[in-house]
């Protein structure tokens, strides 16, 4: 509140102004998402988070908290997990990103993750999930037989209110065998 | 959370940058972001302009000179953590970026990010003060090296002029010395409780040739323990010895205040408590070589 009505002087007024009039520029940016590459003109303050939902429609990767805790926004940049409410997406001009909507076949069969979440009921609400299984892909793509304290570990910037955990650790598990025989 | 509008320049070379800084003065370095992103969607800060250095991928590097190690300002956790050299010659800096925040975080964020922001919570912190390490600094018309002693000068003020950039920081490797650091914290990838970084360097068997111990999250900056560094210092190594070490480390060197996290006796308590083991686990790693 202070902070808002200090901004209703004169001279911070002005001052305001002048740096929306100099700071209207949009970059010009090209990322690759789900092997698609889209080019937009976008505002530097746009999160990569809003770049994917709003202008791409790509609403499977959610917002929860919003200040880099939760995990729910969670994305693969250049194959590496990373919370995409945390990143501007001008940052990622040039990279790949990975989405929840890029790990089905095309012909829609689901990714062994998505399977192993759905048999072994690691979802309740669901919300958590799209990131818990961004996070899960970015672990075993790094580490394909990762033990039961390294599952935690590495899902442990993603969290489920419901309180799923065990399933999801279990979910994991089960994903890491699958796909090691394949 | 969105935060205020800014211009945004993409850095592509150091004298660029460094360059653009002298005449933009009111420019925000951006690393990683790990900080200034969150501090900038809570419109903590507001900065005019962000040059966006994470490209200049010349200062992405982790390599061993003679007895150094040297890391490059825009290494990241995650590159730090899996680093063979480090886990083998330097394993006080594979366990502090190991536990800062989580996956995601470490995956962006910075050591030479994580120093310019000069967190009293941050975890390199105890790392570079119980090392000695130093931090290389380049201004326009400058080249500085900053002793990690003399690096934070208050909380979020670290000793960098207007328009300087961090490239590398460069940690000594002693013969027979070894260091470790732990956190206590309430779960996994919070900032630290408590925070301790403990180097040791023995001669003979058990004499204490060289001692250093980093604070963290327990005062306005990351603390040197200068009275605990001079109580295991030129000692044999005796279990009283690092006990009082600890408890220097615990009642003179650290000046917690009361919050959220513990009162200040609990915290001075977890510091003498981390110090010992932080020192027995250097200990532990020097017997182990």
């Amino acid at each position: 509140m202070e902070m808002e009505r200090n901004l209703k002087t004169p001279e911070n007024s002005q001052k305001a102004s002048v740096q929306v009039a100099q700071a209207d520029n949009k970059i010009k940016v090209a990322i690759n998402v789900n092997g698609k590459t889209y080019t937009r003109e976008i505002e530097p303050r746009l999160l990569l988070v809003y770049f994917l939902r709003e202008d791409l429609g790509l609403t499977g990767t959610h917002i929860g908290c919003d200040t880099t805790n939760c995990g729910a926004c969670t994305v693969l940049l250049n194959g590496r997990n990373i919370k995409s409410c945390t990143i501007f997406a001008v940052q990622a001009d040039g990279a790949n990103i990975t989405t929840i909507e890029g790990l089905a076949s095309p012909d829609g069969k689901l990714h062994p993750i998505q399977e192993a979440f759905t048999e072994c009921h690691a979802l309740q609400c669901g919300y958590c999930t799209p990131g818990m299984i961004m996070s899960s892909l970015a672990l075993l793509n790094r580490k394909p037989n990762p033990s039961e304290a390294e599952i935690r570990k590495a899902l442990s910037g993603n969290l489920c209110r419901c309180t799923g955990y065990i399933n999801i650790i279990k979910a994991v598990k089960l994903a890491s065998e699958r796909m090691n025989k394949q | 959370l969105i935060p205020r509008k800014f211009q945004y320049t993409k850095a592509q070379s150091i004298s660029e940058t460094l360059t653009f800084l002298q005449s933009h003065p009111e420019a925000k370095v951006l690393a990683g972001g790990m900080s200034l992103i969150p501090i900038m969607k809570l419109r903590l800060a507001s900065p005019s302009h962000l040059v966006d250095i994470s490209g200049l991928r010349d200062l992405s590097y982790i390599k061993k000179d003679r007895d150094a190690i040297l890391i490059g300002a825009l290494t990241r956790h995650n590159e730090i953590r899996d680093s063979e050299l480090i886990r083998a010659q330097l394993p006080i800096l594979s366990d502090a970026a190991d536990v800062i925040g989580d996956e995601q975080v470490r995956n962006m964020g910075t050591i030479g990010g994580s120093l310019a922001h000069a967190d009293p919570a941050a975890d390199y912190g105890g790392v570079v003060l119980a090392m000695n390490a130093t931090i290389k600094v380049v201004g326009i018309n400058s080249r500085t090296t900053i002793a990690a002693k003399d690096f934070f000068v208050d909380t979020f003020v670290p000793a960098l002029n207007r328009g300087e950039l961090i490239t590398e920081i460069e940690f000594p490797i002693l013969p027979n010395s070894s260091g470790a650091y732990l956190k206590l914290e309430r779960r996994e990838g919070d900032f630290a409780i408590v925070g301790v970084g403990a180097f040791i360097q023995v001669e003979g068997e058990t004499r204490c040739k060289n001692a250093g111990i980093g604070l963290v999250s327990v005062g306005d900056t990351p603390i040197k323990a200068y009275n605990a560094e001079n109580a295991l210092i030129g000692q044999d190594l005796s279990d009283k010895i690092i006990e009082d070490a600890s408890d220097s480390a615990a009642q003179r060197d650290a000046k917690p205040s009361a919050d959220l996290k513990g009162s200040q006796k609990y915290k001075r308590e977890m510091v003498r408590v981390f110090t010992e083991r932080a020192i027995r686990a250097a200990l532990s790693r020097i017997r182990k070589q």
